[in-house]
């Protein structure tokens, strides 16, 4: 289903999401041509959690991502060449080439820090829910998570606390391990968990949960908006498993592009998609289906939306020219930002 | 980087042949053999030669011994914690942490569990539990993922620290690791995986707490550790032709520390430079420096110089990054300063 928003607002979130998408398909272009820029991870397939999550929160809303964050960036408005420099390690960077793809942030959009540490995050963001509720400010935290993350003693202790505490924090878990290679066959890591159910471990110290279909956009920020409004009305915290399906090409441990680019058509003419990913864009592809609602509501023509994509991939070409024309930082900033800068 | 030069010819004892072979090769073989020799013994982790191309040479040991390799969840603190009670209770172990930097995920029970436990029991108990990682500046791991705890370790009395910089050291020193019935922390360096040299056939395993001396030289001793050996030995080659003779010194293993080599080699050139990755302040090369400069002013012409990581977290940027390594320009200049440094002086 569609998210409970006027009809300009769903063609911005599908143009947000579909940014994080034309900027990722570029980027694992530009990791195969190379100079590698290190072991990174992408968002596609898992648009349709992140950026109707923030779409669900406010603009004074802190949120913490994971080694996953591009989509959270991008989502939040950062400019998509800032951070494509950022990744390639650029003085134009988001952060000046200290933080690359697994640290990207950007305080200035209530993005504070990003950890690659799996769970590094969830203990810092109701931290932050913590500060909020003794400021008496009207905000909310949300930890960004993968299922990975719910492995790690980090992840119970922060939610007993968090319990007791009554902070105002959404735990966001992005479960993204259905149909995942795993570890163990010589794939990306999936999680192994012993508890059927997620929710039930955010349950035992009686969070209140919800588990929603990641490629529904409409669930994810119906349950997140529900979140937001029990944290800001002192409910404290809540916990959300969105559910996805593994994008083929998250499944190596390297990301790949396994059969070029995302053709919107494929939401409609779904025969024409490479038989490899026929079945994922069918059926599994978020963001394809966010385009199926949008035309069955009639709220777009397939015009309109390929005049958008056509936009949007102007806008990540205009990224890359400026991030790959971007120079290095010079040797010294090596030095720099150690300390907070008086 | 090619170690081929120093080590492929390198004669074995009589009757041992030698072969080829990568560092990750060698690591493999050496967890085969544990594998086939012991029974007890038991892998927990999964990511062992880290997730560059030759992690699937780890592939076959998983495949052969399925009940003693166990893929853990993400959950360092616990599997560390499994490793050591395993080790408590008639196994022996090898706990693979990945990625150094993850060993701070566990510090609980590594550092205020294992390091701790034979002391605490008078004696009474061996903790054959062994914590493998793979630390360093590896091209991208940014601030999160490049560390070499190393040091923070050998802060920790209690805990065998183990160091290899070739593919036979990595062979002969795991056994011993394994064997020695203390808890060990053996780092291997990222970038250490590809490099190929000679390991002989039927090594014998490497005795803890023995140098090996990489380069023998007369002007400087230069102490390294880990991959910096290989960057010492690409000074050392170019220095050669400015007729200066640098003895490179590789201790293998920090804990126990072979001293008396070190000590002997600064008696013999009076002049010291340090190269480790380990950042500057209270690094692996600050503890080499204070010995020397305990045990033997009086042998140095030139004061002790350090190569390390400076005291700043590791920046993403390829252009950053190569900023703080200890590279063999950096090495070489440090080495050329001891020659003419101005309290250089003939004994
Ligand atoms: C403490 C820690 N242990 C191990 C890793 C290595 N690692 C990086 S990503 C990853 C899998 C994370 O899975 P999940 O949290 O579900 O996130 P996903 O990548 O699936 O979105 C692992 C194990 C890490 N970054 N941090
Ligand atoms: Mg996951």
């Amino acid at each position: 289903m569609l998210p409970d928003l006027a009809p300009a607002e769903l063609i911005s979130l599908f143009r947000r999401m579909l940014l994080v998408r034309r900027w990722e398909e570029r980027l694992i272009q530009l990791a195969a041509e190379g100079p590698s820029f290190g072991h990174y991870h992408v968002y596609i397939g898992q648009e349709t959690i992140g950026v109707p999550a923030l779409w669900a929160l406010r603009s004074t809303d802190v949120v913490f991502p994971t080694h996953r964050n591009h989509g959270y960036l991008l989502g939040r408005g950062a400019d998509p060449g800032r951070l494509l420099a950022e990744v390639l390690g650029k003085a134009t960077g988001l952060n000046g080439g200290k933080g690359g793809t697994l640290h990207a942030s950007a305080p200035e959009l209530g993005i504070p820090h990003t950890s690659a540490i799996v769970g590094g995050v969830i203990p810092i963001a109701a931290g932050a829910a913590l500060a909020a509720r003794i400021k008496g400010r009207d905000q909310v935290s949300v930890a960004v998570f993968g299922d990975g993350a719910m492995e790690e003693g980090a992840a119970f202790e922060t939610f007993n606390t968090a319990a007791l505490w009554r902070v105002p924090v959404i735990f966001l878990c992005e479960n993204n391990t259905r149909d995942a290679l795993g570890a163990a066959a010589g794939g990306y890591p999936a999680s192994i968990i012993a508890a059927a159910d997620l929710c039930d471990i955010a349950r035992s110290v009686g969070l209140p949960t919800a588990a929603v279909d990641g490629t529904d956009a409409g669930a994810v920020f119906a349950a997140m908006r529900q979140g937001a409004v029990r944290a800001r009305g002192g409910d404290g915290p809540t916990f959300v498993e969105a559910v996805v399906s593994r994008w083929p090409g998250s499944s190596p441990l390297w990301p790949e592009l396994p059969a070029g680019r995302t053709e919107l058509r494929y939401a409609w003419a779904p025969q024409e998609a490479p038989e490899r990913l026929a079945l994922w864009y069918a059926e599994r592809d978020g963001l394809l289906r966010y385009v199926r609602e949008l035309l069955d509501a009639s709220l777009a023509t397939r015009e309109e939306l390929a005049r958008i994509d056509s936009e949007v991939r102007a806008a990540v070409e205009q990224a890359v020219r400026f991030a790959t024309d971007s120079a290095y930082p010079p040797a010294d900033a090596a030095y720099d930002n150690v300390f907070a800068s008086s | 980087m090619d170690t081929t030069e120093t080590a492929a010819e390198a004669p074995g004892p009589a009757g041992v042949t030698a072969r080829e072979l990568t560092y990750a090769e060698a690591l493999v073989e050496a967890l085969e053999d544990l594998m086939k020799e012991d029974p007890d013994f038991l892998i927990i982790g999964s990511y062992v030669l880290g997730l560059g191309p030759l992690r699937v040479l780890f592939d076959r040991v998983r495949a052969a011994y399925p009940a003693r390799v166990l893929d853990p969840p993400t959950a360092e603190l616990a599997f560390c914690g499994f490793g050591i009670g395993a080790a408590m209770n008639g196994l022996h172990v090898m706990v693979d942490v990945g990625t150094a930097s993850f060993v701070f995920q566990a510090f609980p029970q590594v550092v205020n569990e294992a390091a701790n436990a034979i002391y605490m029991s008078g004696g009474r108990l061996a903790l054959p539990v062994v914590f493998h990682l793979l630390h360093g500046l590896r091209a991208g791991g940014a601030a999160q993922h490049s560390h070499s705890p190393q040091a923070m370790l050998w802060n920790t009395p209690g805990l065998q620290i183990i160091l290899p910089a070739s593919p036979a050291d990595v062979k002969g020193l795991l056994p011993s690791a394994v064997r020695s019935g203390s808890p060990t922390v053996f780092v291997d360096h990222s970038k250490l995986l590809p490099l190929r040299g000679a390991v002989p056939e039927h090594a014998r395993p490497i005795p803890l707490g023995v140098a090996d001396v990489k380069r023998r030289g007369r002007d400087v001793t230069v102490v390294a550790t880990s991959f910096s050996v290989h960057q010492a030995l690409v000074a050392a080659e170019r220095l050669e032709s400015e007729g200066i003779d640098v003895e490179v010194i590789d201790p293998r293993t920090i804990v126990p520390l072979d001293r008396r080599a070190i000590l002997e080699s600064v008696a013999t050139t009076g002049r010291l430079v340090i190269v480790d990755e380990t950042h500057r302040s209270c690094g692996v090369a600050s503890e080499i420096a204070a010995i020397v400069g305990e045990e033997a002013l009086d042998a140095l012409r030139a004061p002790i110089c350090r190569v390390t990581v400076p005291d700043v977290p590791v920046p993403f940027s390829p252009a950053l990054e190569s900023q703080l390594e200890p590279t063999p320009e950096k090495i070489a200049a440090a080495i050329r300063a001891q020659m003419t440094s101005r309290h250089s002086r003939r004994p």
